[in-house]
């Protein structure tokens, strides 16, 4: 193995790292703040992809299309929070059962939508041609959907950390009693976490089409990966889903390129051992 | 007993269960303005259980809650919160990963009733209390006990209570910071703040106190002028002592 083999793998893996940022941050929010797995999130995604399909074969701009798909599955996400979860607020096993059912239904629907042939996604034209540095050739598009996750990564910071709606979201996932007790309207700040989470997840389906495409099944294959995201950096950190989701997408390209019959248990080992060793996770609060 | 001009807090006939085990049976008591009222009972008696039902945080299954005459018996928490119930809950509960000052901030109200006054602002929470502003940017779960105490106060007048409901303020604290608490609740009830203290320290509630209510195994047992309990042993003993 030469050099070429650990630098793609490497630009492989943080590309990869920074779609699962985007899937898992929002999931991570969601978790750490309502205290629920939402089991939809790997199905938000795949809608988002095939949203992107669509919208693509259309004729609309890359970017552009990225956008309207992610609001789309933005505001499905907010009806799920608003006309489903709420109803049965407090009940959090039946949530969790909800949302798992939630994901089956949208599975089905795409089934039928766009028949179970997996779907390419086209990159953007200009971003096609691999990027040549030093005789190496890169891989433009993934290049750039890795800046894209950390401006991404940038902003959620900049909004939890640095504004009031971020501290009042970060008192939620302390202690959500006693924020509601200093009269945070915690109701509130579960649409709009869950409104954000879904769309990154959306425009994360998208920007992830042209490297992993729209098939059935997607969602399957990524919700774990944000299950695992997410113990390992501990439910509602932001830094937690960040350096989980770059740790997961170095295991999971590394462990299918070198060891593909071990590939899971490189995956699951690590989060087996934060589970017993650091229930809450790397950075988290929350006991899951 | 209702009077002309409206009580600050009414609380009637209030009947709370945990799940099946029912712990409030009946509790009545009122808050007049601008007036403190001494909320005592041994371990277990219930008070815990009546802060969190006027707060929300539990819904009474029977009775009735009103602050200045309007009723906000189950209401959510974040709305009575809004209507001007503040809490230092027991334990004090700060918002462990936020700095103080984010603490302060995300419970800050607009101030509201004709009363008017300044208001709480975070300088003016910050004048109270000099140590808080010092540690503006250290996370609250890094500040000492009494540190933290300060800060669940600060937390509960930034809401700009037209009720402030303390739950053993004094608890779990070095002698010298419990004068202090006591001061700064002193100074509060002479700006004409309406308080409800919860205190296991009889001392402290009885010096702070104008009228007083004793309740145990979550019924009123006593309620009166808190001078005249002050010098009845009888009752201290019977429902306050330590057995
Ligand atoms: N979450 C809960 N679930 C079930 N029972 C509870 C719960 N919290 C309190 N209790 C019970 O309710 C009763 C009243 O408790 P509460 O906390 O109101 O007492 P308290 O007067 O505040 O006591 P303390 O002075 O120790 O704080 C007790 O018997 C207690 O065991
Ligand atoms: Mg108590």
């Amino acid at each position: 193995m030469q050099w070429q083999f650990w630098i793609i793998q490497t630009l492989n893996s943080v590309a990869f790292g920074g779609l699962l940022f985007l899937l898992s941050s929002g999931f991570s929010l969601i978790f750490g703040l309502m205290r629920i797995p939402n089991l939809a999130h790997g199905a938000f995604f795949m809608l988002g992809a095939y949203f992107g399909y669509s919208l693509l074969a259309r004729g609309g701009n890359f970017w552009l299309v990225a956008l309207v798909a992610g609001l789309g599955v933005g505001l499905l996400g907010i009806a799920l929070e608003r006309f489903v979860l709420r109803q049965i607020s407090g009940n959090e096993q039946g949530q969790v059962l909800v949302t798992l059912g939630v994901s089956f239904i949208i599975a089905d629907i795409c089934l039928l939508a766009w028949t179970g042939d997996p779907m390419p996604l086209p990159a953007p034209q200009a971003l096609r041609r691999p990027l040549i540095i030093a005789g190496y050739a890169f891989p433009t598009y993934r290049l750039v959907v890795l800046v894209i996750a950390l401006v991404a990564a940038v902003g959620l910071y900049f909004l939890m950390e640095r504004t009031r709606i971020g501290a009042m979201i970060r008192a939620g996932v302390d202690d959500m009693e006693m924020a509601r007790g200093v009269g945070i309207p915690v109701s509130r700040l579960f649409t709009l976490v869950f409104l954000l989470g879904s769309t990154l997840a959306g425009i994360g389906g998208v920007l992830g089409g042209p490297i992993l495409n729209a098939y059935p099944g997607l969602d399957a294959d990524m919700l774990p990966l944000a299950l695992i995201v997410v113990i390992l950096g501990g439910a509602g950190s932001l830094l937690g889903a960040f350096v989980g989701s770059f740790a997961v997408g170095f295991l999971y390209n590394f462990g299918i390129a070198l060891a593909p019959d071990l590939a899971y248990f490189v995956l699951f080992l690590p989060m087996v051992l934060v589970l017993v060793f650091l229930p809450q996770g790397l950075f988290g609060r929350v006991q899951l | 007993m209702t009077n002309f001009a409206t009580d600050a807090l009414d609380i009637a006939g209030i009947d709370a269960f945990y799940g099946d085990s029912h712990v409030l049976h009946g509790v009545s008591f009122t808050l007049r303005p601008g007036r403190l009222l001494g909320l005592l009972g041994r371990n277990g008696a219930g008070k815990t259980t009546c802060m969190n039902t006027i707060m929300g945080f539990l819904k009474p299954k029977q009775g009735s809650i009103s602050l200045f005459g309007e009723q906000v018996g189950g209401l959510a928490p974040d709305t009575i919160a809004r209507k001007g119930i503040c809490l230092v809950p027991q334990g004090r509960r700060m918002f462990r990963s936020l700095t103080v000052r984010e603490n302060l901030m995300v419970a800050a109200q607009r101030a509201r009733g004709p009363s008017g006054g300044p208001g709480w602002t975070m300088d003016r929470v910050f004048d109270l209390f000099p140590r808080l502003k010092e540690r503006h940017a250290q996370v609250a779960g890094s500040l000492s006990g009494g540190e933290q105490q300060m800060l669940a106060i600060g937390r509960a007048l930034m809401g700009n209570p037209r009720v402030l409901l303390m739950d053993e303020p004094s608890e779990g604290l070095a002698p010298q910071i419990v004068a202090e608490v006591g001061r700064i609740i002193a100074q509060l009830k002479a700006e004409g703040q309406s308080i409800v203290l919860v205190e296991q320290n009889i001392k402290l509630a009885l010096e702070l106190a104008d009228d007083v209510a004793i309740i145990n195994t979550g019924v009123v047992v006593h309620k009166g002028d808190a001078k005249a309990i002050k010098l009845d042993d009888a009752i201290v003993s019977q429902h306050l002592g330590v057995f």
